[in-house]
């Protein structure tokens, strides 16, 4: 089985949100990066399923140079080798134009599989897989939290709303996109990092795709979200503001 | 290129109060152009849910009926409404941001050259669509342009549905022209994984916990304190995703929505995921040691400080305030 798993590079979890000065990006200088949290469900989901049945996995990325730190923590888990698009225009294009930059990179590799995250830590449109699907003429499933193999193609277990899942047969070659949380996630091992260094990584552009970047949604200006509440913050040591919130608690809210 | 439709979606058997949000969502759309706002509804038997929104909205009803469209797969729903368009050209669509809609209107903007805005949580002059970015740390506005229908689906919560119910709008069939074998997928009945044995829903009080725990053994102190406090213990998704807590304790988007007197969410950022299962709570008190954390944003009560100090003090506090 040949898989594809397309991942992002995105800020850390926890990384300090900065607006830039154009107002239409964040700050990215002194940022850390790290691989997007469902796309490395991805990754795993893909990993396992070629432990079981043989094949291949090629990790793709697009994103400025530094997304090459993301695909040497790919191979270095076990991906085969890597197709880096170069586009230092990301946030600027909407999910069509990333989705095509995907779909046509991936293409000519005709895979079985094509797996992505469900949705990215930063921009959030959680559509890339999907109009990859209809780019590529193929069938997707999403929110998916397990893969089998069938004779036939693939059964995948679906995630719905309030607890509930679905399982959905579908013929492969397919797209699907991977929750969190389905599998637990392997770390790169010494002697994977080793290998990673020998493994293929071949860089393509927009321009070599053919991909012009024309958006037909446009992000116009970011900001600080406004508060909708206004919250009270409890000033003082552990000790002080955790004897103010019992006084609140027994007093305002009547839960004591 | 004319008009505003809502897409209806209905989850056994219900018409969920989302949809009616977006109807709501639809309505601020009107208001700038002077339109209606139409409504559709799809399946293999709509005269029932049809007959409900006709009363909710100020246009028609499209039912877009064919017994292949009797469960969801996005081959069929996005056939059915492809045609739909093509024939109506309706300026905007507005879709509930639900998993289904997540699943299949991507791929049906794309058809058209277009871009789904996702997620939305207001709509401004222009129109100018405000959705989250990081996590919800960061709030974009949006603007779609060129030629063709606008997408734009709506988050749960962000416009008040109006419950009024009005002289019930006109209804016509709209029939697709699909085939089984443009169906490529096979979708099973929905199931659960196990019996749900925790009803956090009819909690009066609740501490949820999330990442900001760091380890599943720092759980005690947290358990510690929902037992001080006579409340259920909750968490945020990470914490079931690794295993910490089951699944059945998991309030957001894919696990329960709760709106207790208290809910108490500890070392929790606040990812929308999160927030849309919760922010109906009538105190939300919350702890984390960064300011900037979105869930300060829906909070009453704050405290900004290391969990694994507040914590322990306010168990003791509460102890002391049983005495």
């Amino acid at each position: 089985m040949k898989i594809i798993v397309a991942v992002k590079q995105v800020p850390e979890r926890d990384a300090p949100v900065r607006v830039a000065a154009s107002r239409q990006w964040i700050e990215e200088a002194d940022l850390q990066f790290s691989m997007n949290e469902s796309d490395a469900y991805a990754l795993e989901e893909a990993l396992q399923l070629k432990e079981k049945v043989g094949g291949e996995v090629v990790v793709i990325s697009a994103g400025p140079e530094r997304v090459a730190t993301t695909i040497r923590e790919a191979l270095a888990k076990g991906a085969d080798r890597a197709i880096h698009v170069e586009c230092d225009d990301m946030a600027k294009r909407d999910a069509l134009g990333v989705a095509r930059l995907l779909a046509e990179a991936v293409r000519s590799e005709n895979p079985d599989l094509v797996l992505t995250g469900l949705q990215s830590d930063d921009l959030g449109y959680g559509q890339t897989g999907v109009i990859m699907a209809e780019l590529l003429s193929l069938p997707h499933a999403s929110l998916i939290l397990h893969v089998e193999k069938t004779d036939s193609g693939i059964t995948v277990k679906r995630e719905l709303e309030e607890g509930w899942f679905q399982n959905i047969e579908l013929p492969t070659p397919a797209v699907l996109m991977i929750q969190s949380g389905g599998t637990k996630l392997r770390y790169a091992t010494l002697m994977g990092i080793k290998r990673a260094k020998t493994k293929e990584l071949r860089k393509v552009t927009a321009a070599d795709l053919g991909i012009e970047n024309e958006p037909v949604v446009t992000l116009e200006s970011i900001s600080l979200p406004q508060k909708q509440t206004s919250t009270q913050i409890l000033q003082g040591t552990a000790k002080e503001t955790a004897a103010t919130l019992v006084e609140k608690l027994k007093f305002e809210v009547r839960v004591l | 290129m004319s008009g505003i439709f809502v897409v209806i979606e209905e989850r056994q058997g219900r018409i969920g109060r989302i949809s009616w949000e977006a109807v709501a969502a639809a309505s601020v759309l009107a208001r700038q152009t002077s339109a209606k706002v139409n409504a559709i509804v799809i399946g293999a038997q709509t005269e029932q849910f049809a007959a409900e929104t006709a009363k909710r909205i100020s246009g028609k009803v499209i039912r877009i009926e064919h017994s292949l469209l009797a469960s969801y797969t996005c081959d069929g729903f996005s056939l059915a409404l492809e045609q739909f368009i093509r024939a109506e050209s309706p300026e905007f669509l507005v879709f509930p941001h639900t998993y289904q809609v997540r699943d299949y209107v991507p791929a049906l903007a794309a058809r058209f050259g277009r871009v789904l805005i996702g997620d939305v949580v207001g709509i401004e002059e222009g129109p100018t669509f405000t959705r989250q970015l990081m996590q919800g740390r960061l709030t974009g506005s949006y603007r779609a342009s060129g030629a063709g229908p606008v997408f734009v689906s709506v988050q749960s919560g962000a416009f008040r549905a109006d419950t009024a119910e009005t002289v019930a709008a006109e209804a016509s069939v709209f029939t697709p022209a699909i085939d089984s074998t443009q169906i490529r997928t096979k979708p099973g009945e929905p199931f659960r994984d196990s019996a749900q044995t925790v009803d956090l829903g009819s909690a009066q009080a609740i501490v949820a916990v999330g990442r900001g725990i760091r380890e599943a053994e720092n759980l005690g102190m947290i358990q510690e304190l929902a037992t001080a406090l006579g409340a259920e213990v909750a968490a945020s998704r990470p914490i079931c995703d690794n295993g910490w807590l089951p699944i059945e304790r998991q309030v957001g988007s894919s696990g329960q929505t709760v709106a207790p007197k208290l809910y108490l969410a500890v070392g929790i950022s606040g990812a929308i995921q999160h927030l849309v299962g919760m922010k109906g709570s009538q105190c939300i008190v919350a702890v984390n040691k960064d300011p900037e954390a979105p869930i300060f944003e829906v909070a009453h009560y704050g405290i900004v400080g290391d969990l694994f100090e507040v914590i322990p003090a306010l168990t003791e506090a509460v102890k002391a305030a049983h005495q």
